[in-house]
Formats: structure tokens, C-alpha cells, sequence
């Protein structure tokens, strides 16, 4: 028998349930396709609100299901900023989807189920709401990534995100697979007072599994050496649904992490400190050199994105409080500017033909300074320039992992970060010094209000009330994740 | 001989690093990346069973049958999706799979 209390707690994921499955019906019913997809768009931003004021009312820590979803203040600082980013995507697809005749009501409905695998990600402490979570984001968005159908790039990308992520999938479960055999449960809790006996400290399945799961989490998040499908996933899909992948997805599974890490293995720290580490060099290092001789806008974000989750990464590295409230502000500030790049792209079009190469910027600022403006603020903010955001960003991670002694991780952090701002400062110099290539068409409402949204909010990052609010909430959020499991 | 939790964890390893073999190895077409898919979820579910059967756990099994459950929705998009690919493309083979580098 399931109690008011246990609904209440997952209130939020019910509520978006029902609502995708409600807009689905929508959208059947309606007769006009495009006027479906425009109505369904607009309620599935209403519902994604609705859900976020859900998820806002509630309090305190609360365990369902017998352990297997939990919700305290660390899931609820991601699952909003989860769903602030699917909102903002959703808002952003109108006018890129309408020109290309794929205004379908099929599209917010996968992204509202992909949300709500994200939010049972971040939720998951057992191994097979884990699974379940990963597998319902997974599952929608390989289908949003094919989303233009007679696009040959879009299929394509649709085909090389399914099979890497089938194969990812696989391996996160033959490694809880053996978790579970190890240790005899599939809840993090007993997984984690299991491998804490002292007979399991050098037991090698403990180790092999977890080495697998990583594995798989590392494809989920496009760490280096498991990134190989980002770039042409994010050049070949639609523009609006590659927003929507560098965003939220991303922040799920490095919550995944974070949970998988601090609550299930804190015993095994030693080990995937290791791994995490490599992960972490690894994708600066990548981020950093592979995105320099890129001309398309949407493989270079592509390739940034790698490296910031490298960034993101040396929080986890540094294991302690500081460290994974270090990695929350950096995902939260990450999906504010990475919503805002994006937009920017979305806002490069020729009458009714998007552009997506770099030298199409050239000499932005003399035809249109306001978008020259934004994406230049948003690039110092990238390269991590104080004061704006992107620097705090480093700054939390950065700082823990030198408290934790992590020398060498933090010096090649901070060259890749110096090297990486060679191609963000390469962007600013060609809308402001190069010679003028065609104008833009004029900018449609919705995109430029979330480019100047998210460079608003690069900007007054800094200001104690803003920075300040993030801060305390991520601190908050990440001392519920250790004091819950110490390490 | 009994036959013990060992065996059949070799088997199931057998059978996953066949299917990863076969994503990597394989140079002819798509369908053959589908199959091997599904030998690695495979391979786990027998992994869940054995380690269920002989830790006296039922968790496993119910765990193998959320398992097979979302590989019949996994591979059912996965040949959405190549179907959508061969429509536009005309062929399945792996090496055609190039439309973007570098």
C-alpha cells in the first residue's frame, strides 16, 4: 500500500509522468500538425514550471521505495537547474523547428520524458532505479538526436548516439551486475556498508565493478576517452536538440556520479579518485587542443563541453564537501552559459538558412553589437575571465583540489584552461576585427531573450545576492550528500 | 563436476566481451551492432540470475527482468533509427556511417 507521504516525495516525477503522457493524447487529438506542436511546446514549458515549483515546495530528506529514490537537498538543487535548462531549450526550439517543418508534438513530449529520466537519475539510490532512470533519458533523446528525419546528419547522429550509448549502457550494467553480486544489494546504502568490511578492502570484483560502471557514466558525461560520439552527436543533430543535450543531460549524469561516488563507494574512494582524476586531465587536456582548429561552431561547443566537464570533474577529484558543492555551482554556472552559447547559434541565420561556421561571424559587431556583445561576454565567461561566472565556476573546483593537495590536477587544469581561452578569445576577435561576412537576419524574441538571459547572468554572477544564493544552495546540497555518508 | 557461480560467470563474460567485440571489430553493417548489443545485455542477465541464484537473493532476477524489458525498447528505437538512416542514406554499412569527421 503506498501512502500520501511516499506520493508527496515524488510528486514531482508523477506529476511530469502524467503530464507527458496527457500531452502526448494532446497532440494525437489535434487535427492541424504544426498548431499541435506549437500548443504542446507552450504546455510543456507550463508543466516543466509546474514541476519546478513542485520540486521547490519541498523539504527536508526523504528515502521511498524501499531506498530506491531518495530526495533531499542535493536532488532538488539539480533537478531545477535540470529543468530550468529543458525549459529554456524548449523555448528556444520554436523558430528554428517552425522554419525547418519539424514543429512536432512528438518533440516536447520526448523531452519531457527525457527530463523525467534525468530527474530519476539524480533521484536513483539503488542500482536499478539507476539503470531505469538512465535508460528513460537515454532512449528519448537517441530519438530527438534523429529527430530530422530527412536529414542524412541527423540520422546519422541519431544512430552513432544510440549505438555508443547502448554500449555505454551495457557496460554501467554488467558493472552493477557485479556490484550486485559482490556486495548482495542493489541499494547504495548496503552496497555501501558492504564494501566498507574490512574482508572487501582488496576484493577485486568490488574494484571491477565499479571500474565498469565508471566506464559507462564517463560515456553518459563525454569524458575523455569516452567522448569520441559528442562532436558529431552535437554537429549532426538539430541545432535547438543539441541545446538541450550539452545542457541537462550532462548534469544528470554527473549527479549519477556524484551519488554513485560519495553514497554507494566512499569506501573505495582511493580507486576512483584515480579514475577520476584521469577522466578529468584527460578531457581538459582534449577540450583544450582538439577544439582549436574547429570551423564549426557546434563541434567547437562540442568539443568546450568536454573540456568543462573535465573542469567539473576536479571537484569530484578532491572528494570532500567542498569539493562536490564545487561541482554543483560549476554544472549550475555551466548550463547557464552553454544555454546562451546556443542560443547564439540558433540566432545565426541567412533568411531562412542557419548558419553554423565560425568565419559567419566575422565582423558581427559592426551589424549587430548586441549579439557581438553577449557572445563575447559569454566566451570571456568560458575562458573563466573574472569577474564573470565561468571563473567562479574554476575557482570553487579548483580550490578544493588544491586543499586536497591535488597539485599536478590543478596545474594542467589551469594551463588547459589557459589554452582553451586561445579558441573562445579566437571567436571574439573575428565578430570584432574581421571583415564584415553577410548579416544575420534580425533575431527572433525568445532566443535572444534567454542569449541575454544567460549573459546577464555571467555578468552579475559575482554580486553576493546572485553568486552568493547559488553558493550557499550548492553548499547546502553537497553537505546533505556527505554528512549522509561520511567519508 | 558441479557447476558453480564461476562457470556461469564465465560465460556471461564470455558473452559480453563477444558483443563488444562485435560493436568494434565489426566492418559489415549495422544490424550485426544491434545483435551484439544484445549478447552484452545478455551476458548480465546471467550474471543477475547466477549471482541471485546463489546468494539466495531475489533482487537479481527482478533486476534481469527490468533488463530485458527496456533491451526490447533499446533495440526496438535502435531499428527505428537505422530504418530513418537507411531511408536517407541508402545503405547500412559501417563504413558508410561518415557523413562527419574529425
Amino acid at each position: 500500500m503506498i501512502d500520501s507521504t511516499v506520493l508527496q516525495v515524488v510528486l514531482p516525477e508523477l506529476i511530469l509522468a502524467i503530464g507527458a503522457i496527457a500531452l502526448l493524447m494532446v497532440g494525437v487529438f489535434m487535427k492541424n500538425g504544426e498548431a499541435a506542436g506549437r500548443v504542446v511546446s507552450w504546455l510543456a514549458v507550463g508543466l516543466l514550471i509546474v514541476v519546478g515549483i513542485a520540486v521547490f515546495e519541498q523539504g527536508g530528506s526523504a528515502t521511498v521505495f524501499n531506498g530506491a529514490f531518495v530526495s533531499d537537498s542535493f536532488t532538488r538543487f539539480l533537478k531545477i537547474v535540470i529543468l530550468v535548462g529543458a525549459a529554456l531549450t524548449l523555448l528556444m526550439t520554436f523558430d528554428n523547428f517552425t522554419r525547418a517543418k519539424l514543429l512536432l508534438f512528438e518533440y516536447p513530449v520526448l523531452v519531457l520524458l527525457a527530463t523525467l529520466g534525468m530527474l530519476m537519475m539524480v533521484s536513483a539510490n539503488d542500482l536499478i532505479s539507476l539503470y531505469l532512470g538512465l535508460e528513460l533519458q537515454s532512449l528519448a533523446l537517441y530519438v530527438v538526436a534523429a529527430f530530422s528525419r530527412d536529414d542524412v546528419r541527423s540520422s546519422e547522429a541519431g544512430l552513432k548516439y544510440f549505438v555508443l550509448g547502448a554500449l555505454s549502457s551495457g557496460m554501467l550494467l554488467y558493472g552493477a551486475s557485479i556490484l550486485y553480486g559482490v556486495t548482495g544489494s542493489t541499494s547504495y546504502v548496503s552496497i555501501a556498508s558492504a564494501a566498507g568490511l574490512p574482508e572487501m578492502a582488496t576484493n577485486v570484483g568490488l574494484t571491477f565493478g565499479l571500474v565498469f560502471v565508471l566506464v559507462g557514466i564517463a560515456f553518459k558525461v563525454a569524458a575523455v576517452p569516452f567522448h569520441m560520439w559528442t562532436p558529431d552527436v552535437y554537429q549532426g543533430s538539430p541545432t535547438p536538440v543539441t541545446a538541450f543535450f550539452a545542457g541537462a543531460p550532462k548534469i544528470a549524469a554527473m549527479a549519477l556520479l556524484l551519488r554513485f561516488t560519495q553514497a554507494a563507494m566512499p569506501t573505495a574512494a582511493p580507486q576512483w579518485q584515480q579514475i577520476v582524476i584521469f577522466l578529468s586531465i584527460a578531457s581538459m587536456a582534449l577540450g583544450a587542443f582538439a577544439a582549436i582548429g574547429q570551423t564549426n561552431i557546434k563541434r567547437l561547443l562540442a568539443y568546450s563541453s568536454i573540456g568543462h566537464v573535465g573542469f567539473a570533474l576536479v571537484g569530484l577529484a578532491a572528494n570532500s564537501a567542498d569539493g562536490t558543492s564545487g561541482v554543483l555551482i560549476y554544472l549550475a554556472i555551466y548550463v547557464a552559459m552553454t544555454l546562451g552559447a546556443f542560443a547564439c547559434v540558433l540566432s545565426m541565420r541567412r533568411g531562412d538558412r542557419y548558419v553554423e561556421s565560425i568565419s559567419d561571424l566575422a565582423g558581427l559587431a559592426r551589424s549587430d553589437l548586441t549579439f557581438a556583445t553577449i557572445l563575447a561576454i559569454l566566451m570571456f565567461s568560458f575562458a573563466g575571465i573574472p569577474p564573470l561566472a565561468g571563473f567562479w565556476a574554476k575557482w570553487y573546483v579548483f580550490l578544493p583540489a588544491i586543499k586536497a593537495g591535488l597539485y599536478p590536477l590543478s596545474v594542467i587544469g589551469m594551463v588547459s584552461s589557459v589554452i582553451s581561452a586561445f579558441y573562445y578569445l579566437r571567436i571574439v576577435k573575428v565578430m570584432f576585427f574581421d571583415e564584415p561576412a553577410e548579416a544575420f537576419s534580425p533575431r527572433e524574441g525568445r532566443t535572444s531573450a534567454v542569449m541575454a538571459l544567460s549573459a546577464f547572468f555571467a555578468t552579475v554572477f559575482v554580486l553576493p545576492f546572485v553568486g552568493g544564493a547559488i553558493v550557499d544552495a550548492a553548499t547546502a546540497a553537497a553537505s546533505v550528500l556527505v554528512s549522509a555518508h561520511p567519508l | 563436476m558441479t557447476i558453480g557461480l564461476g562457470h556461469y560467470l564465465v560465460v556471461a563474460a564470455c558473452l559480453f566481451t563477444l558483443g563488444i567485440f562485435g560493436i568494434f571489430l565489426n566492418r559489415k553493417n549495422v544490424i550485426v551492432i544491434l545483435l551484439s548489443i544484445e549478447l552484452m545485455l545478455l551476458a548480465v542477465n546471467i550474471n543477475l540470475v547466477a549471482f541471485s541464484h546463489f546468494n539466495g537473493d531475489l533482487v537479481g532476477q527482478v533486476f534481469a527482468l527490468f533488463v530485458l524489458t527496456v533491451a526490447a525498447a533499446e533495440s526496438a528505437i535502435g531499428l527505428a533509427i537505422m530504418v530513418v538512416y537507411f531511408r536517407n542514406r541508402g545503405s547500412i554499412a559501417v563504413e558508410d556511417i561518415n557523413m562527419m569527421k574529425g
